[in-house]
């Protein structure tokens, strides 16, 4: 099952490495190893049958979404400590698979995110509009040292991410329309954006097809930021994106087919689920808007997983004759 | 509210209704329909259990050396209602001993082993001449001395059932012959073979309980069944009675399943069909109500699916109760080479018994014979990652990830909130359970847990009130005594005022004598 879920990830993530480089690829391989190694120690340090429980593949999809979430060029000590924290505290310390109350790897991204705020917003610009692109040994090397290869810096590297000229540009008191001026934007989310969040909608329908997750939370979490979006758009287009804009950018299709669809720190009822996607839809929506991150998926799966106990205790179904 | 539910049950069978999650399964059933049922020959050997009903076991009425003839009473049942259990053939008892009774508990239990002396003759048979124009309750009377149990499988005596049915207002008995587990086809077999003896037990069934209508419940893929029951009904001559075919969904089989998918109306938890006006009946069942009042035989044997693809020639048998099982294996050609499990019922709700020696019971209404192909290798038991799947294939609508955490950690108060007394143990959260964690087994041992506790928590109140109850007479003890002594004191207390007065008169009298000399 988790397998079938990283082999849904492969289209978004060759589309990754089609627009950002292969950096992620590294980055994946890097987030692995280091969740393997800490799922094997751990579970070792448990008395759990380690081959049993490594190749249920938890640890591999949670290293996955894990490194899918941080920039391509970070440096290798961002990822073990996010690994760190995803799999020794958040899913090991809880009680292992089937225990832990909130996302592993939403977890170590957050965890990474708030230490490392500097290296976190170091984002590429995609390979079409970036002035320097990098190839494999120089991704390599700037992974591993921490250090953009030589005779570059990361300002030169880097660009800011859709939803961050988003931020800025509003507040430093730019209209939406001025903001779209700049080249990260594509016709309809970021530019490299919304084609990655593409292909991972259609990782997620294939999800929906194996019926490995059901409709309710990716329907309800788009929805209800479209439905939102819409609302504000309406009242306000000079300040907010256009909603289409909301969904093709950051990390709200991931989010809403990969992460919030997670089924052990979840909602486990149908009418559960749909609370539940509503909630990481709005908290989304209002992370972005009034927050202090450009984008807030994780921060709403994360309370959206504190919440799910007690919205499951209120939406159990009718029991027959009952 | 309540009304309005009977008066929809009414209409069964005229719409169809879904029920709530179930499987489609294989059906596995046409290798064991393809030749006629065929009776066991004598064994040498029967052992009966006494244990054959829910509840426990029945007191026997014979003892070692006796002699039997088939259809006498070896035992009889002290608890719903009584009921018996009869001698399979005649011949002597060798005696009432311990051996394996094919229980789900696996445990051994009492059995009485009859040694047949060939003859097989019935006892003095007394059948019902006019049943038509029989008394109701004397149509009970003979259902409940005959032994009759439910034979789908949940072996409740019959004789009960239609008694508690007739106190209330019954307007439609239905017949469950919608067979839903897998590999099973006793009563399809039996509607293709018998369709008569069915119909005349249903019409039997309904003028024992009143009830106006009778609806016959098939599975859409019986293809005979359908053809051979609608001309039986129309030869019967008799009114009101429908065969409906419903769709295959496990556990479409289950009473109260069916009963939603035939009228919409689900029981209401902890209720019975008969608060809807509803007796539900297997075809099996009402056969052997034809036998009991038509012939006056008693159920000493049913038809029995010997199937799976560990036995040589799957087929149907009618096999007397208590017959050793390997009897039955080997009149289906034996064991494939690769046999290797042998279950009683089907492969869903079915159980593993340890030997071929266990008897046939009233409950066995499948002998499965799975080879190692069949069985998938024990997978390891992974923690639940919550997925809930198995809450989309609940039949009763239960959450079965909640009650497998709050069984686990034993809060007892929480399962049966999340409704653990409506667990119908039909095995389709197991099925689907991608952590291969053996739900139904938890359920079942959170079942027996609470029962348990409810005995604890009956014979604690008890206790309590035995306390109570010894406070307030010592209470009432103490204060007789002290009114008793309050009265003695007043007594006293009065007698001294009296002597007081007479002494007084005395006095009076005396100074007046003194005065007057």
């Amino acid at each position: 099952m988790m397998l079938q879920v990283i082999f849904a990830l492969v289209p978004g993530i060759i589309a990754h490495v089609w627009f950002f480089g292969p950096g992620i690829l590294f980055q994946i391989l890097l987030a692995c190893t280091f969740a393997l190694g800490f799922e094997a120690i751990i579970l070792k340090l448990r008395n759990r049958p380690v081959r049993l429980f490594l190749g249920d593949y938890s640890a591999v999809l949670t290293a996955v979404l894990f490194a899918l979430c941080i920039p391509p060029l970070a440096p290798w000590w961002i990822t073990f400590t996010g690994m760190l924290f995803a799999i020794v505290i958040a899913k090991h310390l809880y009680g292992g698979l089937g225990h832990n109350t909130f996302n592993p790897a939403m977890v170590g991204y957050v965890v990474v995110l708030i230490s490392f705020p500097q290296a976190m917003t170091a984002w590429l610009p995609p390979s079409s509009i970036a002035p320097n692109s990098l190839g494999l040994s120089d991704a390599l090397i700037t992974i591993f040292s921490g250090h953009p290869p030589v005779g570059l810096s990361w300002d030169a590297l880097t660009e800011a991410t859709p939803l961050d000229a988003i931020r800025t540009s509003i507040a430093s008191g730019q209209m939406i329309s001025e903001a779209r001026q700049s080249p990260v934007f594509g016709d309809f989310g970021g530019l490299g954006w919304e084609w990655i969040a593409n292909w991972y909608v259609l990782g997620g329908l294939w999800l929906l097809w194996r019926r490995i997750i059901t409709w309710h939370v990716p329907f309800t979490a788009i929805g209800s930021v479209l439905v939102l979006g819409t609302i504000a758009w309406f009242i306000d287009p000079g300040s907010n994106p256009v909603p289409m804009e909301h969904v093709f950018s950051g990390a709200l299709v991931i989010g809403a087919f990969f992460i919030a669809t997670d089924p052990v720190s979840g909602c486990t009822s149908n009418r559960g689920r749909l609370v539940f996607g509503i909630g990481v839809g709005l908290i989304t929506l209002a992370i972005r808007r009034w927050g202090g991150y450009p984008d807030g998926v994780a921060f709403a799966v994360l309370l959206m997983n504190m919440a799910a106990p007690l919205i499951d205790r209120y939406t159990r179904p009718r029991i027959f004759g009952q | 509210m309540k009304h309005d539910l009977v008066k929809q049950a009414r209409s069964a069978g005229e719409h169809l209704y879904h029920f709530h999650g179930g499987l489609r399964l294989r059906h596995n059933k046409k290798i064991s329909c393809q030749i006629p049922v065929e009776k066991t020959p004598l064994a040498t050997r029967y052992y009966v259990p006494l244990l054959q009903q829910s509840g426990r076991e029945a007191e026997p009425l014979v003892s070692a050396g006796q002699k039997v003839l088939k259809g006498d009473s070896l035992g009889c049942f002290d608890h719903f209602g009584g009921g018996h259990v009869h001698a399979p053939t005649s011949g002597s008892v060798s005696a009432i001993a311990s051996h394996p009774i094919s229980h789900p508990s696996g445990d051994d239990g009492r059995c009485v082993v009859i040694r047949p002396d060939g003859l097989d003759q019935w006892r003095e048979l007394e059948p019902v001449e006019n049943w038509e124009h029989a008394d109701p309750s004397e149509l009970r009377r003979i259902i409940r001395e005959s032994g009759i149990v439910g034979l789908g499988g949940a072996v409740f005596p019959t004789g009960f059932k239609v008694d508690r049915a007739s106190d209330h207002a019954i307007h439609t008995l239905i017949l469950n012959g919608s067979e839903c587990e897998p590999y099973i086809s006793c009563d399809e077999m039996l509607m293709r073979e018998q369709p008569d003896a069915i119909i005349l037990g249903a019409r039997i069934l309904q003028k024992a309980v009143g009830a106006s209508r009778v609806v016959i419940a098939i599975e859409d893929q019986m293809g005979v069944v359908n053809t051979a029951l609608t001309s039986a009904v129309k030869t019967s001559g008799a009114e009101n009675i429908d065969v409906i075919k419903v769709t295959t969904i496990y556990p479409e089989g289950g009473e109260k399943q069916l009963i939603k998918v035939l009228t919409g109306v689900e029981v209401p938890s902890g209720g019975r069909p008969t608060d809807l006006g509803l007796l539900c009946q297997n075809v099996a069942t009402a056969t052997a109500v034809t036998r009991a009042v038509l012939e006056g035989k008693p159920l000493v044997e049913r038809i029995v699916t010997v199937t799976g693809s560990g036995v040589r020639k799957p087929r149907n048998l009618l096999a007397q109760i208590g017959t050793p099982i390997s009897n039955l294996i080997d009149q289906c050609g034996g064991y494939a080479p690769d046999a290797a499990r042998l279950i009683l019922g089907g492969p869903m709700m079915g159980y593993a018994l340890a030997s071929d020696s266990n008897p046939v019971i009233k409950a066995a209404n499948c002998i499965l014979v799975l080879t190692e192909d069949d069985i998938q290798p024990p997978q390891p038991e992974m923690p639940c990652i919550r997925c809930g799947e198995c809450a989309r294939v609940c039949p009763a609508i239960l959450l079965p990830q909640a009650l497998n955490s709050s069984i686990r950690s034993e809060l007892w108060e929480d399962a049966t909130e999340l409704g653990l007394a409506d667990c119908i143990e039909c095995g389709c959260c197991d099925f689907v359970c991608p952590s291969h964690i053996p739900l139904v087994d938890w359920f079942r041992f959170g079942k027996a847990k609470l029962r348990s506790l409810k005995v604890e928590r009956e014979q604690a109140e008890a206790a309590r009130e035995r306390f109570e109850a010894r406070e307030i007479r010592l209470e009432r003890v103490k204060r007789e005594r002290k009114q008793r002594i309050a009265n003695k004191k007043a007594a006293m207390q009065s007698d001294r005022e009296k002597q007081q007065k007479i002494a007084a008169a005395i006095e009076r009298v005396r100074s007046r004598k003194g005065e007057d000399s």
